[in-house]
């Protein structure tokens, strides 16, 4: 807690500071080594810009998702701030139109995602993807080929990868067979490659339904099973959040589940210890869909200097630099001009690294309609968070998971309702 | 080297020096118009003034919270639903069962916290006293164990919650050890019980050196003439405890377990460091809930958070009345 209340007051009293004109302030988090070129890309705008100045505050993930929505709320804050909370945040984003030389090439290049930052019916521009993300699993292929045991291939299903994980596990004698990030995210693609719809008629939030239950129903008996690994879901409570990084890193187990913003995390921490490959979303009854989502850059409507914000967006979100930050980061663009011309060089001497994102832009082709839905859906949050809360009750023998699904529903009732109470 | 001290002395204290001389007849006259009293109200006014800034307006703050609803996070944006968010944490068919309960969470974070308190202070009690009799004998190297036992009070909860966490967990030290024994190695953070147990154990070794110090004071001012008086009477060492030591170290023991009490039901950082409130919510208690539910859910509740804290502080003031009540029978019965 000291940590964290440190760290967040001295963010919270950096962003609160007066602006001055000519001063842009980004606050930044990073998954990787985003935070190194990102200020690189920017020391080259301000030589080209001396009249701006451009401060980069690189804060901890938790800051940007626990500090920012209070300062702005209260109407402070950034100019500029990299989130991922971008729907509901929306009201507090800057439309950039009147201050962006050419709102056309941002509408061209950007507008198929604008709609997850916008609020509901607006055209606003708000920002842009500093990365698009897919969730999709991972497997050690060296664990795999020293048990003997094939990856498998094109179209298996998720029965498919655990039994195969499992031998591996067997036979390499490891504490569990996979593990999925504690994170209602990451199992949304998988419930929808197994039927799930979580969104009405109406745009609220549809009873848990048959496909969600099913692939919730799996990861409950995996975990009961000890495929899963505990540690992950069953050791918190709550919607905290928990990767099983380290736990792949550290080879403890042969597949992940996790997302493409993992790809740099993993390619630096593993090196040349083993090979990994990216796997795409295994498949289920009604496809093999995964989730997409991303990290948006977007201005903050309090800002003082909207004309040095838009500079600095448009130096940022020009196809030549979103190229470099893409190659040197090994994110995957959300710029449409970037994904047409093709040819990204990303830069890693990691063998690993290029077919791993490959397999991801391929995996992206793959999204079901239903999945595809939910970046821009204003209660994904709510669904997610009830859906860790309760399916980790059921791992850990505290509910059964009939006893789980009205409670599930009530939680997202609950959510919506307090957010509808103005 | 005098002489150097000396105007070393001067150079420090003659600024204070100066200034007590010129406020003295400024405080003289306030004295005067407005007798002891007043003088009492201006020392204490800075304090008061600390006090009402960080600790009364937010406690008003938080009441009025604890009436609104919505997600807005602004006060004045808060619509205002009177006592609804209480009535929704109290909604219940059963209150021993938390699942019958509209906000199960609290319930089982209540009930949890309920049993930690249970446990934690009973075991803090009896480890302090165990250990500060042992630190009141002429041992060896007693000076030394007072700080071994008193050094994990100046850590960083957090750190407490990391150390343990790196000896418990699967990898860790404790499995290392359980597995050179030759025995099979557990997740002692994955099972219910030792999950829970873990929160009580590292819970009481991080603080009992503050209550093993409380009750050293303790011991230390019982008169030695009544256990001299009690030797040469050939009592037996279990009666002169029983007789003799625990009931002069009553007031000490009193406000140890007041205090253990209140920090008890207080528990959060090295708990939510150590098992994150799992498994399950076996280790889910009420400050954890408060701060999930107003700060670190996807979707805050304020004002739910808020309504939780208030009924969280009453259970907090009825305890510390306790303890001012038991300090001052203590005051008087030493008078």
């Amino acid at each position: 807690m000291t940590i964290r209340t440190a760290t967040a007051a001295i963010a919270l009293a950096l962003a609160a500071a007066p602006a001055f004109a000519g001063e842009v302030r980004i606050m930044w988090y990073s998954d990787g080594v985003e935070g190194e070129v990102i200020q690189d890309l920017l020391s080259r705008f301000e030589a080209e810009n001396p009249e701006i100045d451009v401060i980069l505050d690189n804060v901890a993930y938790q800051v940007i998702q626990e500090q920012l929505p209070i300062q702005l709320a209260s109407g402070q804050g950034p100019d500029i701030a990299r989130v991922t909370n971008l729907k509901e945040q929306a009201q507090h984003w800057l439309d950039l139109r009147p201050y962006l030389s050419d709102p056309a090439y941002w509408e061209t290049n950007f507008g198929d995602r604008l709609d997850w930052m916008r609020e509901e019916g607006s055209d606003a521009i708000p920002g842009f993807l500093t990365q698009l993300t897919l969730t999709g699993g991972f497997a050690n292929a060296t664990l795999f080929e020293q048990a003997g045991v094939a990856i498998p291939g094109e179209g298996a299903t998720w029965d498919d990868w655990i039994e195969a994980s499992r031998q591996v596990m067997d036979s390499q004698q490891l504490p569990a067979a996979f593990a999925v990030d504690r994170s209602g995210h990451r199992i949304s693609g998988p419930a929808v490659s197994y039927g799930a719809n979580y969104i009405g008629e109406d745009g609220n939030p549809a009873p848990i339904d048959d496909g969600t239950m099913a692939f919730a129903g799996k990861l409950v008996d995996w975990t009961s099973q000890g495929l899963m690994l505990p540690e992950v879901w069953v050791s918190a409570a709550g919607t905290t959040y928990r990767a099983a990084a380290d736990d792949f890193i550290n080879a403890q187990i042969p597949f992940y589940y996790s997302g493409s913003w993992q790809v740099a995390n993993l390619s630096t921490k593993i090196g040349d210890a083993f090979d990994w490959v990216a796997v795409g979303t295994p498949c289920g009854d009604a496809g093999c869909s995964g989730l997409a989502g991303g990290a948006a850059l977007v201005a903050i409507k309090y800002t003082q200097n909207p004309e040095e914000v838009a500079k600095v967006m448009e130096y940022l979100a020009s196809e030549p630099v979103v190229r470099e930050f893409s190659e040197r980061t090994l994110f995957l663009p959300a710029h449409a001009g970037v994904v047409a011309a093709g040819g990204l060089q990303f830069q890693s001497e990691d063998p690993n690294v290029q077919p791993a994102l490959e397999k991801f832009v391929q995996a992206s082709t793959e999204t079901l309609p239903a999945s595809d839905a939910l970046p821009a859906w204003r209660w994904a949050n709510a669904y997610y968070g009830a859906l860790v809360t309760r399916i980790s009750q059921v791992m850990a023998g505290e509910l059964t998971l009939e006893e789980a699904r009205p409670l599930m529903d009530q939680d997202i009732a609950d959510q919506v309702a307090a957010a509808q109470q103005q | 080297m005098t002489s150097l001290g000396h105007w070393a002395g001067v150079l420090v204290t003659a600024p204070l020096v100066l200034l007590a001389r010129a406020v003295d007849p400024l405080l003289r006259a306030w004295q005067r118009w407005t007798g002891i009293g007043g003088m009492a109200a201006f020392f204490l006014l800075p304090n008061l003034l600390i006090f009402g800034v960080f600790v009364l307006i937010p406690i008003v703050l938080n009441l009025a919270y604890s009436m609104t609803g919505g997600t807005e996070i602004l006060l004045a944006q808060r619509p205002y639903v009177g006592g609804e968010q209480y009535a929704r944490l109290l909604e219940c068919q059963d209150y021993s069962r938390p699942l019958t309960c509209r906000e199960d969470q609290f319930w089982t974070a209540a009930r949890n916290t309920g049993l930690f308190v249970l446990f934690q202070v009973s075991l803090m009690v009896a480890v302090s006293l165990v250990t500060a009799l042992i630190l009141n004998r002429e041992i060896k190297g007693r000076g030394f164990f007072r700080a071994v036992f008193f050094f994990p009070v100046l850590l960083s909860p957090v750190v407490v919650g990391l150390i343990w966490r790196w000896i418990l967990q699967r990898e860790g030290l404790l499995n290392l050890l359980v597995v050179n024994l030759g025995l099979e190695p557990q997740v002692w953070l994955n099972d219910r019980v030792t999950a829970f147990a873990a929160a009580v154990g590292v819970s009481t070794w991080a603080h009992m050196g503050f209550y093993t110090l409380i009750l050293l004071a303790g011991l230390q001012a019982i008169p030695r003439d009544l256990y001299e008086a009690a030797e040469m009477d050939g009592t037996p060492p279990a009666r002169v405890f029983r007789r003799i030591t625990l009931p002069l170290l009553g007031p000490n023991l009193a406000v140890v377990l007041v205090l253990a009490l209140i920090r008890g039901v207080q528990i959060f950082d090295e708990a939510y460091v150590l098992t994150g409130g799992g498994p399950g919510t076996s280790t889910l208690f009420l400050t954890q809930y408060i701060y999930e539910v107003g700060f670190a859910s996807l979707l805050r509740n304020p004002g739910l958070a808020a309504a939780a804290s208030m009924l969280m502080a009453g259970v907090l003031v009825v305890l510390t009345l306790v303890q001012l009540r038991l300090s001052r029978s203590s005051a008087g019965g030493q008078r």
